[in-house]
């Protein structure tokens, strides 16, 4: 076996596996092909690690940066534009209908009924919300209306222990993960209930339990961070084997994908070999810019190939599409000692970017209304489920009207809730309190103490109390 | 020998020449006085005085600046179709054409880096960051290429580029967008850097910034592009710009020295101007206009007029702009003050999001008019 370059070896890497070889090239750099601590059925992935040297008249060169190239009397560059586009998988086309004969659903009526009504629920969430920023009541709200199916659908196909990173319009795998309405709505109006204690701006949602980081505004951050968190994944199951494989999966628009950081993350993710899905929701806009003016070439899945990675294209509307390619992408992702996969869904962004932005200023609104109608991912699925006969108009309207009432209920729940403790603006800037910040506290406790009438402390969780202990 | 190295130097010397206070023939005063006229024109004329907000203003700046020097062209997020994320360049593309004013993909490290590159080639772009909390991903090409590049080049590659946006908090974005970066840039030798506060700064600061051959950090303010301030007939023409490291007296005054940069600046005046209503006296408020290089010679002039300092900043306290001046004051002034220099600035905790927390993280009127009456022992 081979270990991974970590600067003091646990004892475990070295449980299993044949003889150490150092690499030829550079002796000092261990690879992290690591098959050890994944089971021993799976064949362990043999890094191409030869002498450069080769046979005289030899068709193939072994430049060490292109092992496999053969040499070539012609002078021709390659054009993008002669290779095919990467072909889009769909399972289901727009009228509901199953195209792809090896398809069987792998889930009970209940099971796509229960991830039916996670989709709805974010979009009735959507509209409520949107209109509830309009009237001032909270300071900021993001849509994800069209892009539903990428984040449950992909959500469904996850374990409950992988480790999510989300850009920001992925409310879907927050839904479909068991954030209830409440935790949503306790976050977007930052009340006590709120786990980030209302540091953020709404939809920056996080939460540990689900195993989802807290998003970040910063644009792509999270994509570097996803690989070294698969890459804590690889090390912590090297040397715990016991531990069960786990993967991360990391979304992100492709707008993003024009940072500098997507690319870092997808290089150090392929060298590394770190069991990361990256999920790209190709929308069409980034803000106001299209896609065509976001890149050239094929769409960001050509990128993932670029940078050797097994990459897919998959219909963003297409629910049970986007659920098979992730089930397979995390097989993939966890093969050989763990690698990265992308999958790149393709869809359309129906809202306006933020309820900062008004999207008619530089695209048609026939062109939104035309997808709308035309394709739309909740009503995709539900067309498959009523020719299934598992759902009906007379389910949707009692799902839809129940859904409304129970946002509605979360809404003013929430917007009644009591804020933060006080204490909660003194903690969490550093680990633990630090003395001038403890004599802040103790400065405010006593000038609230001092002028009571002056401060009204009722709306805060446990009022001055909270500036004890 | 360091701090005859620093750039108000020669104002040490003369300070220690002249022992005695007051110093009202001091040789430095006289030259000091000489203010560029263009500043003195500024309100002479009323007649012909307009309105702009600071918006119009730098709007008008880049129309002027693309309309006279066709190797100027502006670039950023949404600059051109959607007339910029805060419509700063609304009109530009239909009257520029779309190789004037180019929409970048969602990269600043890649659009910060292709300006610098496109300066370093002879071209005179202005890039526009959405928000210089956003340009964080690109800071690395602000600070290694463009400010060193010459230097390092042996005087051989100049870079006239003008990296500009809001800059510092705006309302309820959180703490990840809510940084004022003045004093970041304006640590690094090599860049010029200017904060504008009227739409008269505005114009005439971005105006020479393109004009200047070296690379100019214009830090704008998200919360003034929609404010009104009267616009003097120089101001409105097209040969208007403004020095670099020269400050504004904003409002003259004897008693107390109130330099500010920014958006304080009119916080300054409004507490300035409370101020004389309640206990009569006059704050001389200065507008510093340029962060780097800075005016030591007009501060250390009002102090020695007035013998007290207080400098009004909405960055965080540790190694910011305040410092610095006081710094400065220290070493340029001391003698003349008659108590400790003191300094307002944002508090030093990560930008609450909540709304009454935010307003409390920065200097607000009230808290400017306080802590002068506290200093002036009022």
């Amino acid at each position: 076996m081979r270990s991974v370059r970590l600067s003091r070896p646990h004892p475990a890497l070295f449980r299993r596996g044949g003889a150490q070889q150092p690499h030829p090239l550079r002796p000092s750099l261990l690879i992290a092909s690591a098959s050890c601590g994944f089971p021993s059925s799976q064949k362990p992935q043999r890094r191409q690690a030869g002498s450069i040297s080769q046979r005289p008249d030899s068709k193939h060169v072994m430049f060490p940066g292109a092992v496999k190239s053969a040499f070539s009397n012609t002078m021709r560059f390659e054009q993008p534009s002669t290779y095919p586009a990467l072909p889009t998988y769909r399972v289901v086309d727009q009228h509901g209908v199953v195209v792809d004969p090896n398809f069987t659903p792998d889930l009970s009526d209940e099971e796509v009924v229960k991830l039916y009504r996670d989709m709805l629920t974010v979009s009735i969430m959507d509209v409520i919300m949107f209109d509830a920023q309009r009237q001032g009541r909270l300071s900021f709200y993001m849509v994800s209306a069209g892009e539903e199916a990428v984040s449950v659908a992909t959500a469904s196909a996850l374990s409950k222990a992988d480790v999510v990173f989300c850009q920001y319009r992925e409310q879907g795998v927050f839904k479909q993960r068991g954030f209830t309405l409440n935790d949503f709505m306790n976050q977007l109006f930052a009340n006590q209930k709120d786990p980030g204690k209302g540091r953020n701006m709404p939809v920056h949602y996080g939460s540990r339990e689900l195993n989802i980081h807290t998003i970040s505004s910063p644009l792509a951050t999270q994509l570097p961070q996803a690989s070294g968190a698969a890459y804590a994944l690889k090390i912590q199951r090297m040397q715990d084997p016991s531990i069960p494989p786990r993967v991360v999966a990391a979304y992100f628009g492709e707008g993003a994908a024009s940072e500098g950081d997507f690319h870092a993350a997808l290089n150090i993710a392929a060298t590394r070999s770190c069991p990361v899905i990256f999920i790209c929701r190709n929308n069409g806009y980034a803000i106001s810019t299209p896609t065509l003016e976001q890149y050239r070439g094929d769409g960001i899945a050509s990128r993932g190939l670029g940078y050797g990675i097994e990459t897919i294209r998959v219909d963003g509307n297409d629910f049970w599409a986007v659920r098979e390619v992730t089930k397979k992408a995390r097989e993939l992702a966890l093969q050989d000692g763990g690698k990265p996969v992308l999958i790149e869904a393709m869809t359309y962004r129906v809202s306006h970017h933020s309820t900062s932005d008004d999207s008619f200023a530089y695209r048609a609104r026939v062109e939104v209304e035309d997808w709308k109608r035309r394709d739309n991912p909740i009503a995709r699925l539900r067309k498959w489920m009523e020719a299934k006969g598992c759902w009906d108009e007379e389910k949707e309207k009692e799902a839809r009207d129940s859904i409304r009432r129970d946002v509605l209920k979360a809404f003013s729940e929430a917007e009644r809730e009591k804020k933060p403790p006080i204490r909660t603006m003194f903690e969490d800037v550093y680990e633990e309190l630090t003395p001038d910040l403890k004599q802040q506290i103790k400065e405010l406790k006593s000038q609230l103490e001092r002028y009571p009438d002056e401060y009204d402390v009722g709306e805060f969780e446990g009022g001055i109390g909270s500036l004890e202990k | 020998m360091s701090r005859y190295l620093r750039p108000a130097a020669r104002l040490a010397a003369t300070a220690r020449a002249s022992a005695v206070r007051p110093a009202a023939t001091s040789p430095f005063i006289s030259r000091a006085a000489a203010v560029p006229s263009l500043q003195k024109r500024t309100y002479a004329d009323a007649s012909g005085v307009k309105e702009y907000t600071v918006r119009d203003a730098l709007n008008e700046a880049l129309a002027e600046e693309l309309e006279s020097n066709p190797k100027v062209f502006i670039m950023g997020e949404e600059v051109a179709q959607y007339n910029g994320a805060y419509k700063v360049t609304k009109g530009l593309l239909d009257r520029f054409g779309d190789k004037r004013v180019i929409d970048t993909p969602i990269t600043e490290m890649g659009f910060a880096g292709l300006a610098v590159g496109a300066a370093l080639s002879g071209l005179h772009p202005v890039c526009e960051f959405m928000t210089f909390n956003f340009a964080m991903q690109a800071i690395d090409h602000v600070v290694n290429s463009a400010a060193k590049t010459l230097y390092m080049s042996g005087g051989i590659q100049p870079c006239n580029i003008t990296f500009r946006g809001p800059n510092g908090f705006a309302a309820g974005v959180a703490a990840q967008h809510s940084q004022d970066y003045s004093a970041w840039y304006g640590s690094v030798p090599g860049l010029k850097v200017v904060a504008p506060w009227s739409a008269e700064d505005a114009k005439g600061l971005l105006k020479a910034a393109i004009r200047d051959p070296n690379p100019v950090v214009v830090l704008e303010n998200e919360l003034l592009y929609g404010q009104s301030f009267p616009m003097s007939e120089a101001a409105q023409k097209d040969d208007f710009v403004l020095p670099f490291g020269k400050a504004k007296i904003e409002r003259a005054g004897k008693d107390l020295t109130m330099v500010s940069l920014s958006r304080c600046v009119g916080q300054s005046l409004v507490a300035a101007e409370n101020l004389k209503k309640k206990y009569g006296v006059e704050v001389e408020v200065i507008n510093l206009r340029s962060i780097k290089p800075l005016d030591v010679e007009t501060i250390v002039k009002s102090v020695k007029k007035t013998h007290r300092l207080i400098s009004v900043e909405s960055g965080f306290p540790a190694f910011g702009v305040g410092a610095e001046i006081l710094a400065l004051t220290m070493e340029y002034a001391f003698d003349y003050l008659d108590a400790p220099a003191q300094r307002i600035t944002g508090a030093d905790v990560p930008t609450p999001y909540a709304q009454k927390l935010e307003e409390m993280s920065f200097p607000t009127e009230e808290v400017i008019e306080k802590f002068a009456a506290k200093l002036l022992r009022l």
